[in-house]
Order: structure tokens, then sequence, then C-alpha cells
């Protein structure tokens, strides 16, 4: 029985199966009773945390208790749409003060920044929950591997939450470009000179972003285009079929009960207010956190964007500098092509390989599960520092084989041997520690995510002047 | 019978749904195209007179801002016209004078005054303009770069 509040009186909706308890007289699925029924959310008294109908409809009546232990998903999912509707507030208000062109970009942005009341406030909103989506969009993606969250009927939802992360990776990286200041004029210049390797179709796909050969007036049009109207717009409707996608599946994946899977073991808890109450906690703490960081540090911007002038160094935005230190250490064929392709190719795959077991709900899957990762993630933690130190003092510039063309010596050596230590750490969890598919799978995402969280930390952190290798203070 | 029909008649409309889409798609591309295609055109055939002959000293590199190259006069002196982006990632790559190298300061890549690769990880030498010298006064056409595998004497333009 699930009251519902209407005005003053109380309706209580029954099934067919619970009415012949209640009514001694056999009816229609529906009845509508004008008396009011008490439960514990409806008593006199009682305060509902939402008497919106669109935030209640977009939920079940009732969670498992175990679904709202925060340890279990850490509420990134929830944030990630926090700090979307902080962007979509803060920039509506941008939409109004800028001038997309290369003559006025950054002047308005001036405008905005020094004599708008709270401009800067709202750029810095904007700026800081644009950084943030991405660190919790990836992380949530994360949260989701590891929790095992993506058989049955949740496979669709892995991919649609990959449509979701690629878009936002687009919509920042379009937005990157807009202050038309010298990082961002030289971050996008890098980043779609890169597409120019992707061999093909990759300098059509560079001239139709940017509007012609260069970066010029037409390049911020698209741009602006992008940023503020086609981005959204898919984002919004891509995410209500994430949202939706997940009601679907029963909600958010919780351990299998003691007994057996089946949902009759699992104890229920009103979602109002036991799931709300949470949220809105999470988003309150969100909203609270970008602001505090948002008026400490602000938006930054640099010198007004100069074709003339590289800076030096020049960077790709952060969460491209993966990348930009793969190209450092091989040919631009392998580093924006052929390892970006793999990559997606096997993020794509991951629900629909061989499993083990489709379990989900447990952290790591096991104790075993969890030492493997364990060991996978050291791997990666000591391995990706030793190659770039090894690439940059040992091997130096000319590649492995100097005397060979670029694309061997730099391309498919390295690459060959970096595919052949994956395979052989692969085949020793396997053998040595009787990993089982999933764990084995697991370790193997484990090992790359960190590795690529190393390359990046390493861009941002340890590339100064030229791009060599350097401490962080020294930059 | 009749589901055949029934069957037949929605592959149709399924056709023109498809046909639509089409058309739309068409549409939007010419129209978002016309705009772009005509940039370039606007501005005509961009021809930069850099000056006389002798105002290039041989061995010299000069900067032309508006024409985003650099014009180089070799030892032997003929000219060359390089594009001053990089061709790894597109930087600006600056002449350093002193040590006789364009140097890159996004990646490191280093370029003689031939435009050579001199280290990588530029994959290619300096892209070049097409010079011309009409009655003792250099001209660069600077509307299509052009892709090389390497300095060959005849890419220089010689009086």
């Amino acid at each position: 029985m699930y009251p519902q509040r209407r005005g003053r009186s109380y309706v209580v909706l029954l099934k067919t199966s619970e009415l012949a308890s209640v009514y001694p007289y056999s009816s229609p699925d529906l009845i509508w009773a004008t008396e009011p029924v008490w439960t514990s959310t409806n008593k006199p008294g009682y305060r509902s945390f939402s008497a919106n109908t669109l935030i209640r409809h977009a939920r079940p009546k009732h969670v498992p208790v175990e679904a709202l232990r925060y340890t279990l998903t850490f509420g990134l999912g929830g944030m990630s749409l926090v700090l979307l509707l902080l962007l979509m507030g803060t920039g509506l208000l941008m939409i109004f003060v800028y001038e997309p062109s290369p003559e006025r970009a950054y002047a308005s942005i001036l405008v905005m920044q020094q004599e708008m009341l709270f401009g800067g406030l709202i750029r810095g909103v904007h700026y800081w929950s644009a950084n943030l989506l991405i660190a919790v969009a990836l992380l949530h993606m994360l949260r989701v591997f590891l929790t095992g969250a993506f058989h049955g009927l949740r496979r669709s939802n892995w991919l649609i939450g990959l449509g979701l992360l690629f878009l936002i990776l687009v919509a920042a990286f379009t937005g990157y470009l807009l202050p038309w200041d010298q990082t961002s004029y030289w971050a996008i210049t890098i980043c779609t000179e890169m597409l120019g390797y992707v061999p093909g179709i990759g300098t059509a796909i560079q001239r139709v972003l940017l509007g012609g050969a260069e970066i010029g007036p037409a390049t911020v049009i698209n741009f602006y285009a992008a940023h503020t109207s086609i981005m959204p717009i898919l984002l919004v409707v891509l995410m209500t079929y994430h949202f939706w996608r997940v009601r679907i599946a029963g909600g958010v994946v919780v351990p299998p009960g003691p007994g057996d899977h089946s949902e009759a073991d699992a104890e229920y808890v009103p979602v109002d207010p036991h799931l709300l109450l949470r949220e809105y906690v999470v988003m309150l703490v969100v909203i609270a956190s970008v602001l505090v960081i948002a008026i400490l540090f602000g938006a930054p911007l640099g010198e007004p964007a100069n074709a003339g002038v590289s800076p030096n160094p020049a960077k790709a935005p952060w969460y491209f500098l993966g990348f930009q230190e793969l190209l450092l250490h091989f040919h631009p064929l392998f580093a924006v092509f052929i390892v970006p392709l793999l990559i997606a190719v096997a993020v794509i795959s991951v629900p629909f390989l061989k499993y083990d077991s489709e379990q989900s709900g447990t952290w790591f899957l096991s104790a075993a599960g969890r030492r493997i990762a364990i060991v996978a993630a050291t791997t990666a933690l000591l391995a990706t520092p030793l190659w770039i130190l090894a690439d940059e003092f040992v091997v130096g510039p000319g590649g492995w084989l100097p005397n060979s063309s670029p694309l061997v010596s730099n391309g498919l050596l390295p690459f060959i041997t970096l595919l052949a230590g994956i395979v052989a750490f692969y085949a020793v969890l396997r053998k040595k520690f009787a990993a089982s598919m999933n764990e084995a799978v697991q370790a193997l995402f484990v090992l790359f995510v960190v590795s690529f969280a190393v390359l990046t930390a390493t861009g941002v952190w340890f590339r100064g002047s030229g791009m060599a290798l350097v401490w962080p203070w020294q930059i | 019978m009749k589901k055949d029909r029934r069957k037949f008649l929605s592959r149709i409309l399924q056709a023109l749904g498809g046909l639509a889409v089409l058309e739309a798609t068409w549409v939007a591309a010419t129209f978002l195209g016309s705009q772009r295609g005509k940039a370039p055109s606007d501005n005509g055939a961009r021809v930069h007179v850099a000056g006389p002959v002798e105002r290039f000293e041989p061995g010299s590199v000069t900067a032309f801002r508006d024409g985003e190259f650099y014009l180089a006069r070799l030892q032997d002196g003929g000219f060359l016209a390089l594009h001053r982006k990089c061709t790894h990632l597109g930087c600006t790559v600056p002449w350093i004078a002193d040590e006789q190298r364009f140097a890159c300061p996004c990646h490191a890549s280093a370029f003689d005054i031939h435009g050579d690769v001199l280290s990588s990880p530029a994959p290619r030498p300096l892209d070049l303009f097409s010079v011309q010298i009409e009655n003792g006064i250099v001209k660069v056409d600077t509307t299509k770069s052009i892709r090389r595998g390497r300095f060959e004497p005849l890419q220089a333009t010689r009086v």
C-alpha cells in the first residue's frame, strides 16, 4: 500500500491482491479511499522532504536499506547531476554577456570579470563545476566498474554512461577555447592538431571542427554553438535516459543478500525521507564546496590569445594531458589513434566479455579481487614512471632503434613491448594468482586507470619548459 | 495477402522517413558548408610582397607576422618561405638566430634554416609557401602550404 497525498485528503492506491484483506468486496484495480490512511511518512506533522511530484516521480517509493549505504556509491552520480545543473545555471547567465568572435571574446570575458556584479563568481562556479564534473564522472565510472554494476540489465547503461562521459569531455573541450586567452588558444591548437594524425579522416574532422584550416572566427562560432546548445541538449536527453535505465535495472546495485539474490530478502525503506534526505545533503555539500573553491580560486584568465607566440610549455586541458604525455613517448599515429582506439574498444566491450559470474554490489568482488587489484595498481604505479624515466634518459629522442623509421622506432616497437607486458601480466594473474575472469578483467582495468592517472599527473605537474621533466615547484 | 501489403506499406513509410532524414541532413550540411566555403575566397589569393631581393642577406631569416611565414635566404642566395607552424602539433616556432635554428617551445622540436628537422618529435620539415621573384621583388603566396619529405635544392626560388 503506497499512500499519496492529494490536497487535503489522502488517497491510497491498492493492488488487486491487497484488496481482499482491506475491503470485503471485490472491485476495480484502483480504489479511491477518502479516509486517511496513516503510515510513517504521512502522519500529521510529518513534513515531506519533497512535495514536488516531479522529484518523487523520478524515483521509486521504496529502496533497499543497503542502497543507502554511502560507501556503496559515494553519491557520485548524484554529484554529477548537481554539477551539471550548476553548469547550466551559470552558463545560461554567461550567454547574455559573452560575444563569440576572436575580436570580442576576450574583452567580453573581461567585462564579465571586472565590471559585472558577481561576474567573477559565476565564471568561477562554471569553471570549477566543469573541472569537478570531469573528475566526478570518471570516479563514478570507476565506482560502477569496481562494484560490478555493468552486468545484465545494466549493460546498456554502461554504454550510455560512456556516451555521457564523451559528451562531458567534448563540452568541456569546446568551452575551453571560448575565453580566447593564450592557454585556451594553444590548448585547442594542440588538441585539434592531434586529430590531424588520425589516418584518413583526421584532417577532414579537424577542418570541420575548426571551420577552416586554422583557428579563427569560424572556430569560435562552431565551439560556441556546440558548447551552449548541442552538448547541453544531448547531455540532458542522454542523462534522462541514463536515470531511466537505472530505474529499469532496479535502482543502484546492492550486494547479494545472505540467502539468495531475490528482492524479497532485502529490507526496504521509503525513499521519502531516507534517500531524499541523503541526496539533499550531498547536493548541499557539493554546492557549498564549489562555491568555496570558486570564491577562493576563481577562474583563470591569461593574456589574450596571440597566434604569433606559443607559450612555453603549451599544454592541452588537464583531462587530455595523458594523451599529450603519450605523444612524448609514442609516434603520433599510436599516441592519438591506435592507443585511444584500443582503449575505446576495451572500455566498450567491458559488459560484453564472458565472465565467470555476474556478481555485483560488492567492491572489488572479493578479498582476493581486492588483493589482485592492489597488485595491479602497484604495478602501474611503479611501471609507468619507470617507463617515462627510461624513455627520457635511456632511450632518448631517436627512439628505440634510432636508425629505423620513427614509425617503428617510436611506434611499433614500444607498442608491441607494451602489449606483451600487458599480456604477460594477464597470464601471471590467471596462473599465479588463480584469478577468475572477473578479477582478471578488474585488475587490467585498474592497471590501465592507474597508468593513465600517472601519465596525466606527469603531464600536469612534472612537465615544464619545452615539456622537459621537472619537479612540480620548478614549473 | 493482407499482411504482406501492410508490411510493404510500412516498409515504404520507413524508406520515406529515412529519405526525409537524409534530405534534412543534406540541407543542414549545405547550409553550414556554404558559409564556410566562402570565407577563404573572400580574401582571394593571398600574395604577400616581401620586398626587394637585396634586402635579404644570404643566411638570414626574416619573420612576416601577417603572412604567418618566415622568409629564409639560403647561403647560395635561394629563397624559402617557411610556414611558422610546427609540423608536430601546430605551435608557432620562433627563429633563434644565435643557434641558427627554429626551436618549438611546445615539444622541443627543432628545425634548421631549410626547415629540415634537427630534433624530433616533429615528423616532417616545416611546410613551404611558394615564392616568386618578379622584377627583383620577392612575393610569397600563402594561399596554400606545401608539405614535403625533406629539403631539396629545387624547393628554393632563385633570382
